[in-house]
């Protein structure tokens, strides 16, 4: 832990105090320990200009796949690290879908010992729903939990049988812990390349359904209500699903759920002539679910933003489009493809923060996520309007597959603070 | 509204075969609506006399392209230029001597990822009439990772040097992929369920042959379009041509949207037939009438087998295709497969020969007989 630091002519801004205003902010021995106007800074104390920048509570990323342990070559902790940190996410929460995937609790503290010594970001980790990931058996959720899993899930497969499913909720309500759900009926979405529809059509690829998602959520909805559990959807990337989740709070569900930045970012045209960089699972969706996602934000059915980092090399993505690895990595453009949210107006600044920030942090019970005295100084400076192009050979990332190379973007992390030490500056 | 009333709406914004959705950027340059429809030279910049004279005396358009990947995105001016050149190769290939030596030197490299003998014969046979070294590849999908095979067999071709490669595959975009990836020419054979061009080209020459036309005429797809790269072809290139398309097929058959892509859509034989000018049948799958797509043979049979029963609706001088390999007895009726009044089937494998001599020449004329660099 360094000692004090101080941000000075800030523009603060806090989604849970929903708190815009200019002012300092003093971070002493990792936590936030004052914010107002007109600090006073002193003798040992190291002093940050900010000229009118934001800060923010730091990112905290809760779907970041690393191929660590398993295929380190494709992207490790450390590098995932530096390009979150230089993506101004302070904590990522892993996926345990790694080889081997994390279902043991020697496995979880392997990802927190490494986390230790790599010291840059804050790395937590899921531990899977199923013993190997594979949907039948349950993990060990008690211990896993106590060794510090922030939730289970199958990663990028859903829990498909639906005995299953009620038994892993009944059994995580137990101990009051999460379940995280990737939302596809497989059965439905077998063998699908992209979302079905026109542009499938004439490519001749195969289609996945959009109700393969929303057959899941409502499925799942229904288990929910059977169990009493908590129930988190990752990546909700339709309209007909947005709207089941929707109606689900109405009736006081503990539901929650987030979407990536492709789904808002980006619709089904971007496939364009088979680019395997925009074959992500779920598939990009029309135009109608995109600008239904924008809606979810905008009115809070849609509670985070994740970037579902997932890394892949160039031999899984060079390959005809059926055959190629599904992901997109987007630690490091999470946050701009987030900002436009707000400078197209669909979504307020505060609202697009409280998505990145406070609500992962709300639904894995963490402490970080806002600016207030005597929470962790996991921290961001960034620059809201600075315009930039996303330039995939510069990613910080190992991969660099993502369908953004070229794409102009405004606002970059120009700082990155965790625990009160600067771990990313940006050279201006 | 009627299906006659919406279908010139839908062919003012479909006809063409080509959706605004491509940002491709030879699709962006293209012409669209009725200009594709008019032969005439595309005058961009003032042309000197001199070289107005040359072209008065060759073919006014030709085929611009390095790569023949599939038809949607060329126009009607150069669909045509490939059948009219094609037809100059068929009393060639009705001669004792067939031979010419307008490819010699060139090597012609047909790479199948996928069985075909029908196709595969007929590339041989076009590449070795116009004098060019034609040579087979066979490469077994199942026991290498397909995509390392693709990109590795890509690149030792393209150090031997081949002229042509013609390249069939049974992924969608595979040839595509593969033709970033060389430095010769690229003909399609077939791409998974995206597109089988030279068969389009085939199937409008021996219509046109026999209809005169293919402006205005009513087509009818029918059976398994969900997984045929023939019909998306022949929808794309039939509505650059003017004709009017319906596709026929339960709804287990067709994929999604299928209406965007400019065609109308029947579920019955007999509305579908109505009236058409050319019933194409598709083939159907055998290993996908294991009750997945359709409940067994005789029932697919009884409801979308093409049988004389079916076809009295169509008009008296209707035309039957079918791109081959039959199933008789399961989209076709064998006595309508080898009626010779209505039955274009064995003209259609003759003119393949003809339409794969016209689209090699069509990518070898430009091609520089300096060695790269």
């Amino acid at each position: 832990m360094s000692g004090r630091l101080l941000l000075r002519r800030a523009r603060l801004l806090d989604p849970l105090q929903q708190l815009d205003m200019r002012g300092d902010l003093l971070v002493e021995d990792g936590r936030v320990t004052a914010l107002g106007p007109d600090l006073v800074s002193g003798p040992g104390i190291e002093t940050v200009e900010c000229d009118g920048a934001c800060v923010a509570p730091g990112i905290i990323d809760m779907r970041v796949q690393f191929r660590d342990p398993g295929a380190e070559h494709q992207e490790s902790m450390e590098s995932a690290g530096l390009a979150a940190a230089a993506g101004g996410v302070t904590t990522m929460v892993a996926l345990p879908n790694t080889y081997p995937p994390i279902d043991d609790v020697a496995l979880v503290e392997f990802v927190a010992r490494r986390s230790r010594d790599i010291r840059l970001v804050n790395i937590r980790t899921y531990a899977a729903a199923t013993k190997g990931l594979e949907g039948r058996e349950l993990s060990e959720y008690g211990l896993l939990a106590a060794a510090g899993a922030v939730g289970f899930t199958d990663a990028d497969r859903a829990i498909a049988d639906a005995q299953v499913m009620r038994r892993a909720l009944s059994y995580a309500r137990t101990f009051d812990l999460l379940l995280i759900q990737h939302p596809e009926e497989p059965s439905l979405a077998a063998g699908g390349a992209m979302n079905e529809g026109e542009v499938a059509t004439r490519l001749g690829l195969p289609g996945i359904s959009p109700a393969a998602e929303l057959i899941m959520v409502e499925r799942d909805l229904r288990l929910m209500e059977v169990t009493g559990a908590r129930l988190h959807f990752a990546h909700v990337s339709t309209g007909a699903a947005i709207d089941a989740i929707r109606q689900a709070k109405s009736r006081g569900l503990p539901v929650s759920c987030d979407t990536a930045p492709h789904y808002f970012a980006l619709n089904e045209n971007e496939v364009g002539e088979y680019r395997t960089f925009a074959k992500v699972s779920p598939p990009l969706r029309s135009e109608d679910d995109r600008r239904a996602v924008v809606a979810g934000l905008a009115d809070g059915t849609i509670d985070a933003i994740a970037s579902d980092h997932s890394p892949h090399d160039q031999d899984a993505k060079r390959l005809p489009f059926t055959s190629a690895a599904s992901g997109i990595v987007g630690l490091e453009t999470l946050l701009p493809l987030s900002l436009a949210l707000y400078h197209n107006r669909d979504v307020s600044l505060l609202a697009v923060l409280r998505a990145l920030t406070l609500r992962p942090a709300e639904i894995l019970r963490l402490p970080a996520g806002r600016l207030a005295a005597g929470a962790p100084a996991d921290l961001i400076i960034f620059d809201l309007n600075r315009p930039w192009l996303i330039d995939s050979a510069a990613y910080r990332s190992k991969s660099k597959n993502a369908p953004y190379d070229g794409r102009p973007v405004q606002g970059m992390a120009v700082r990155t603070i965790v625990g009160g030490r600067t771990v990313f500056t940006r050279e201006s | 509204m009627n299906k006659d009333e919406a279908a010139p709406w839908r062919r003012l914004f479909f006809g063409t075969g080509r959706g605004c959705w491509s940002t491709e950027a030879n699709r962006l340059s293209m012409h669209v609506g009725a200009a594709t429809r008019a032969r005439r030279l595309p005058l961009r910049q003032p042309v000197p006399i001199v070289f107005f004279l040359m072209t008065a005396l060759t073919p006014l358009v030709s085929y611009p392209h390095r790569h023949l990947l599939g038809i949607e995105g060329l126009s009607a001016d150069e669909i045509s230029f490939l059948i009219d050149r094609a037809e100059s190769y068929i009393d060639q290939n009705r001669q004792v001597d067939k031979k010419q030596s307008l490819l010699r030197g060139r090597t012609i490299i047909n790479l199948f990822f996928e069985n075909s003998t029908r196709t595969r014969t007929s590339f041989e046979l076009a590449g070795k009439r116009l004098g060019g070294d034609v040579i087979n590849m066979s490469v077994a999908t199942s026991s290498v990772r397909k995509g390392e095979t693709l990109i590795d067999t890509a690149m030792t071709l393209t150090a031997m040097h081949p002229d042509v490669l013609v390249v069939r595959h049974p992924e969608s975009g595979a040839v595509q992929l593969l033709a970033q990836k060389v430095d010769c020419a690229v003909i399609n054979a077939g791409d998974g369920s995206h597109e089988h061009p030279t068969q389009a080209l085939l199937d409008a020459l021996a219509i046109r042959r026999r209809k005169g036309r293919l402006e205005g005429l009513t087509v009818a797809i029918c059976g398994d379009i969900l997984h045929s790269r023939v019909a998306r072809s022949n929808i794309a290139l039939l509505n650059a041509m003017g004709a009017y398309l319906r596709v026929v097929a339960p709804r287990t058959l067709l994929p999604a949207a299928i209406e965007r892509l400019g065609v109308e859509v029947f579920h019955d034989m007999r509305r579908g037939l109505a009236d058409a000018d050319i019933v194409m049948m598709l083939r159907l799958q055998t290993e996908r009438m294991q009750g997945s797509f359709v409940p067994s043979i005789r029932e697919y049979f009884h409801f979308f087998g093409l049988d004389y029963e079916k076809l009295k609706v169509a008009k008296p001088d209707a035309l039957i295709m079918h791109p081959g390999p039959m199933n008789r007895g399961i989209e076709i009726d064998t006595a309508v497969a080898d009626d010779i009044d209505r039955s274009l089937i064995r003209e259609q494998v003759e003119m393949g020969v003809a339409v794969r001599m016209a689209c090699l020449e069509a990518l070898t004329r430009e091609l520089s007989n300096q060695a790269p660099a």
